[in-house]
């Protein structure tokens, strides 16, 4: 049973040298590398798709994931082979940490056919099942259980994985996350929930929406191991995920992970109030502090793994490769209207004997 | 042939499901060792064990949504809703997930997940416990519904259902679990999508499903008896996907039609029915279309109210003589 961790996030950051954990240290400097690129990339991808919303080009709704890169990066880099992991609408940093390319991602913003989805999902609702990646969930909290399931699925079919149910700090207080979070310690399921905690649930910060505000103390009404981390610096969700995710796929034990992040952006794109509920001042502080691009590329310099003329180069690669995903997108067909009934049931999808027995679909 | 419950089929069903396919176990609400609210699921976990037939909390929007993510891996849970009724409280996880995530992954992601539970009123439980959802399951395309009427059908397209690659919802009735039917003892399946004439008629068509395609055939019965009137009864069996050909068959041959259902009348499984009808045969009708339907208004508690509220046979009765009329 955990005993509750009073030690606030930060302390626990200045304190300890995440990079010399041993999940870092054995990174090579390739890998190294490839956690900036996967950070900036992020970063770049979504600064694109934000002028292609603001454009126009992009419809409903852009929820950015801007401020915490970190988290994905440093957890998704942690995946083996059965590992899967789920999110909700806030998907496209998962989305390109698993390695989703910028054109598919972006298509599947723009509607496009050539989406990763066909243009049937958009921005909330990306899904690689090649990649282990589940999805990109619409509604808070909904992906919770399913979470929950793909471990299930672990464990009944004896596999050595774990899954990564990720949720927001809004989702903390949906009834199906409470259920899940019971079930999931009652059957010894092999999933980490994390909580992403950026401080808002939409316009209602933690303080106004949970009364408990250290949202990780929650497991201990489960009885699940929990701990806090904070989500700016890579080394540090993977040195804290990688325990987490060793238990689970050891013991075939849940955890709840609550790692302290940011957004820069508003709940969504649309959220025009975001600098309404929360000051200016904040924000630019988390920025000058602790933006997880300027973190890892800090500390990359710092190691001398890369020089800083390297990782200018890589940041342009990821623009370039952002602008060209734009491109793509903005050039791709929409798929044609016979593609609106496909998709919808695997039988029928399926069906290429005709032996499907009534009607399937009702239009006139 | 063997003479057993409706109850019964549907055990064997998932019984001999379990034993043909390791991904297959049953998951709900007393399920397991308390041997199903309904004795639905009786010496199930005593035969097959913890792993393939799993007792859950009281959560049925935590269960329900595993289902659906370990169904993603390929389990093929079958999962029990104590009653139908309680699905409400999984709306987001059946009615968004199950129904959705293949069609916005793009046909990426398959739910094989069946929903099985009873879906009836008539029991004397008031409202929230006697829906009968299977239109609202019809609308979330992605979804499939199937309303067994009798023992042979519910051993069957259980069976279907459990091999079927998308989400299926098997309505059930408490009313009917202890009912008797002949059922072979060979292995059988009822696709989806196929309707079941239960009696020829030459004078009208009668058109229900689940229980109420029982009560129809006989008032079937008593019509021809006593009213001289020949009924043809079909059977839906299956709501979603929908034998369209046997109900407009039947109808050309009729002209007249009455459908009957337990579904509240507005927006119910009869108003797409008589739709079709309208539209697809129109010039074969000799008369409107008439339903009997539960009578609009929540589930009344009282016995002999709600045995009034619910269709019976003589209300179907004088249904088929206004439509006769």
């Amino acid at each position: 049973m955990a005993t509750p961790k009073k030690k606030s996030a930060s302390k626990s950051a200045k304190s300890i040298d995440f990079a010399a954990a041993p999940i870092n240290q054995q990174l090579s400097k390739e890998e190294k590398i490839d956690l900036y690129r996967t950070i900036i990339g992020i970063r770049r991808f979504e600064e694109r798709s934000l002028r292609a919303y603001n454009q126009g080009k992009i419809g409903g709704f852009l929820h950015l994931y801007i401020g915490q890169e970190a988290v994905a990066t440093g957890i998704v880099s942690l995946m083996e082979k059965d590992d899967h992991i789920i999110t909700a609408y806030r998907d496209h940093g998962h989305a390109l940490a698993v390695g989703m390319s910028m054109n598919e991602c972006m298509a599947e913003m723009y509607g496009k056919y050539t989406g990763c989805s066909k243009g049937k999902g958009g921005s909330m609702h990306f899904f690689a099942p090649d990649k282990n990646y589940w999805g990109g969930h619409g509604i808070v909290a909904g992906q919770t259980p399913l979470g929950a399931g793909l471990a299930f699925a672990l464990k009944y079919k004896g596999l050595k994985g774990c899954a990564l149910a990720f949720l927001g700090d809004g989702a903390v207080n949906q009834g199906s996350f409470m259920e899940t979070l019971n079930l999931a310690s009652l059957w010894n399921i092999p999933v980490i929930f994390v909580i992403e905690n950026n401080g808002y649930s939409m316009g209602t910060s933690l303080k106004r929406s949970s009364a408990e505000e250290n949202l990780a103390h929650r497991a201990d009404g489960f009885d699940m191991e929990w701990e806090v981390c904070n989500g700016h610096d890579v080394y540090e969700v993977r040195e804290v995920a990688n325990r987490a995710m060793k238990r689970a796929r050891e013991e075939s034990k849940p955890f709840l992970l609550e790692i302290r992040t940011y957004r820069y952006r508003g709940h969504s794109v649309a959220d025009a109030n975001h600098e309404k509920y929360r000051t200016k001042e904040e924000i630019e502080e988390y920025k000058r502090t602790k933006d997880p691009v300027n973190v890892i590329r800090q500390k990359l310099i710092d190691e001398g793994v890369m020089t800083e003329a390297e990782a200018k180069k890589i940041d342009q690669e990821k623009k370039d490769e952002a602008e060209a995903s734009a491109k793509f997108a903005e050039e791709s067909p929409y798929a044609p209207r016979s593609e609106i009934q496909t998709d919808v049931y695997s039988e029928v999808d399926n069906d290429t004997e005709g032996k499907l027995k009534g009607t399937y679909f009702f239009n006139d | 042939m063997a003479l057993i419950t409706y109850r019964e089929a549907i055990k064997q069903a998932l019984d001999e499901e379990i034993q043909r396919d390791e991904n297959v176990c049953i998951m709900g609400e007393e399920v397991a060792q308390y041997n199903g609210a309904y004795k639905v699921t009786e010496g199930l976990w005593a035969k097959h064990g913890d792993k393939r037939v799993i007792d859950t909390p009281i959560s049925e929007a935590a269960f329900s949504g595993l289902a659906i993510g370990a169904s993603a891996l390929g389990v093929r849970p079958v999962i029990e809703m104590m009653f139908m009724s309680f699905s409400y409280v999984a709306i987001d996880q059946l009615f968004n997930n199950a129904s959705f995530c293949r069609y916005m992954s793009g046909g990426l992601m398959n739910i094989p997940i069946v929903v099985r539970g009873p879906a009836n009123g008539g029991t004397n439980v008031g409202a929230t416990h006697s829906h009968t959802p299977e239109n609202m399951v019809a609308n979330h395309p992605g979804l499939k519904v199937v309303c067994p009427s009798n023992a042979y059908d519910a051993k069957g397209l259980m069976k279907a259902a459990i091999r079927d690659d998308d989400p299926v919802f098997v309505m059930e009735n408490t009313l009917l679990y202890g009912e008797k039917w002949e059922v072979p003892e060979e292995e059988y399946i009822v696709e989806l999508g196929v309707a079941n004439v239960l009696k020829e008629g030459e004078d009208m068509t009668i058109v229900s499903h689940g229980r109420c395609a029982m009560l129809s055939l006989q008032a079937a019965k008593t019509l021809e008896e006593k009213h001289g009137i020949s009924v043809e009864v079909v059977d839906l069996r299956s709501i979603r996907p929908l034998d369209e050909e046997t109900i407009l068959n039947s109808v050309k041959k009729t002209g007249r039609v009455l459908l009957v259902e337990e579904n509240k009348p507005y927006c119910g499984v009869d108003a797409q029915i008589s739709h079709i009808i309208q539209l697809k045969a129109f010039d074969y009708l000799d008369g409107p279309i008439h339903r009997v339907s539960s009578i609009d208004a929540p589930q009344i508690y009282a016995k002999p109210l709600e045995d009034w509220q619910i269709p019976n046979e003589e209300r179907i009765i004088e249904g088929a003589l206004k439509t006769m009329a």
